[in-house]
């Protein structure tokens, strides 16, 4: 009896584990407000979540991106420098692999920010890019008004990048996961191998999630 | 007869002492320089190169062209102390013109990376002394 009541406790602890893997929604990140909206003649709360602002970039091959261009995207950003020596390198080793996954994925993004737009000018983004190995466009590199790029960057709830006496730039590793409705859904450790595997199945699982919200 | 093959034993077995002697000093020096090496790697190479030597795409170049570590033996050295600027590479038959920092560190710390790097990732190339090193520096254009 015993041993039954063990096997049973088991595969429920399994069925529950499995239930909540599949049903568990990515967590919304960042400030949230409310609004009082009006549905059906009654007045509810409504939550309103942190958004990214409007913004305007060049991107490698000199087309103005801006939020309207990621309509209907999920995408995933981060901040780089082309002459970073230190941890740019590995961060788009690991992110060539979230390129290599879903560059066939039509609404799948990935924005790389230069937070040195002064020597990234638009020529140097696309040689790096083709030195990179990524084509099409399913992987920008942008670059624009340094102000609004740090400013951007806090947005993102990433560190604000600095500059530091040696004129090198500081910044963080972080890779952002952005929803279509350009909410943060995730942010990893852009430098980690197993953080990286960790955005690739949590885009994965946005994607079912918003698929499904269109759906109904 | 009995005292000849006594002493050619005792002849043979003092040979092997020596050989594996100075076998194993050798092992240890290579030991030594290989494992401070990879240390040294780890901190100031991998960034760029991997920590399979691998390289970045046509970014950075890979450090497992065996051929071309060869080639470049006595530069080696002149590589790791003043980085590149700007100099076409070809590695595993890529091109590559990106600049590599140069790194302020004693020729000791150099022979240790380069033994690492030229007996890692595929390569084996045997120890780079600090004596080699100092050597090769002195050529560097």
């Amino acid at each position: 009896m015993r041993k039954i009541a063990a096997l049973l406790f088991i595969v429920l602890a399994y069925s529950a584990c499995k239930n909540g893997d599949a049903n568990s929604r990515l967590p919304i990140y960042g400030n949230r407000d409310t609004k009082n909206v009006v549905v059906n003649g009654k007045t509810v709360v409504d939550t309103v979540y942190q958004t990214i602002p409007a913004f305007r970039f060049v991107n490698q091959y000199g087309d103005s991106i801006t939020e309207n261009s990621l309509k209907g995207d999920i995408y995933v950003a981060d901040f780089f420098f082309t002459t970073c020596p230190s941890i740019c390198p590995i961060m788009h080793r690991n992110m060539l692999k979230v390129y290599a996954d879903f560059k066939n994925v039509p609404d799948v993004k990935i924005l790389s920010h230069s937070i040195d737009p002064k020597h990234d000018s638009v020529k140097v983004l696309k040689a790096y890019a083709d030195k990179l190995g990524i084509s099409g466009n399913t992987w920008w590199l942008l670059q624009g008004k340094k102000e609004e790029t740090y400013n951007l960057a806090q947005s993102y709830l990433t560190r604000r990048p600095e500059e530091s006496a040696k004129d090198l730039f500081i910044h963080d590793g972080l890779f952002l996961l952005i929803d279509k409705q350009k909410r943060i859904r995730g942010s990893y450790d852009g430098t980690d191998e197993k953080e990286t595997e960790r955005l690739i199945a949590d885009i994965k699982k946005l994607r079912a999630e918003t698929n499904t919200e269109i759906a109904q | 007869m009995k005292a000849k093959t006594t002493a050619f034993i005792a002849f043979f077995t003092g040979l092997l002492i020596v050989m594996f002697a100075c076998e194993s000093q050798d092992s240890l020096e290579f030991k030594r320089y290989y494992v401070n090496g990879k240390l040294i790697y780890q901190q100031r190479c991998q960034n760029c190169h991997g920590a399979n030597g691998e390289g970045l795409s046509n970014l950075m170049p890979p450090l497992t062209d065996v051929a071309f570590l060869k080639k470049n033996k006595q530069q080696l050295p002149c590589f790791v102390n003043l980085g590149l600027k700007g100099k076409l590479l070809v590695v595993n038959g890529k091109t590559f013109s990106n600049n590599m920092p140069a790194n302020d560190i004693a020729p000791v710390d150099i022979a240790e990376v380069l033994t690492y790097v030229t007996n890692s990732f595929g390569n084996k190339m045997g120890v780079v002394t600090a004596e080699q090193v100092t050597a090769q520096l002195k050529a560097c254009k």
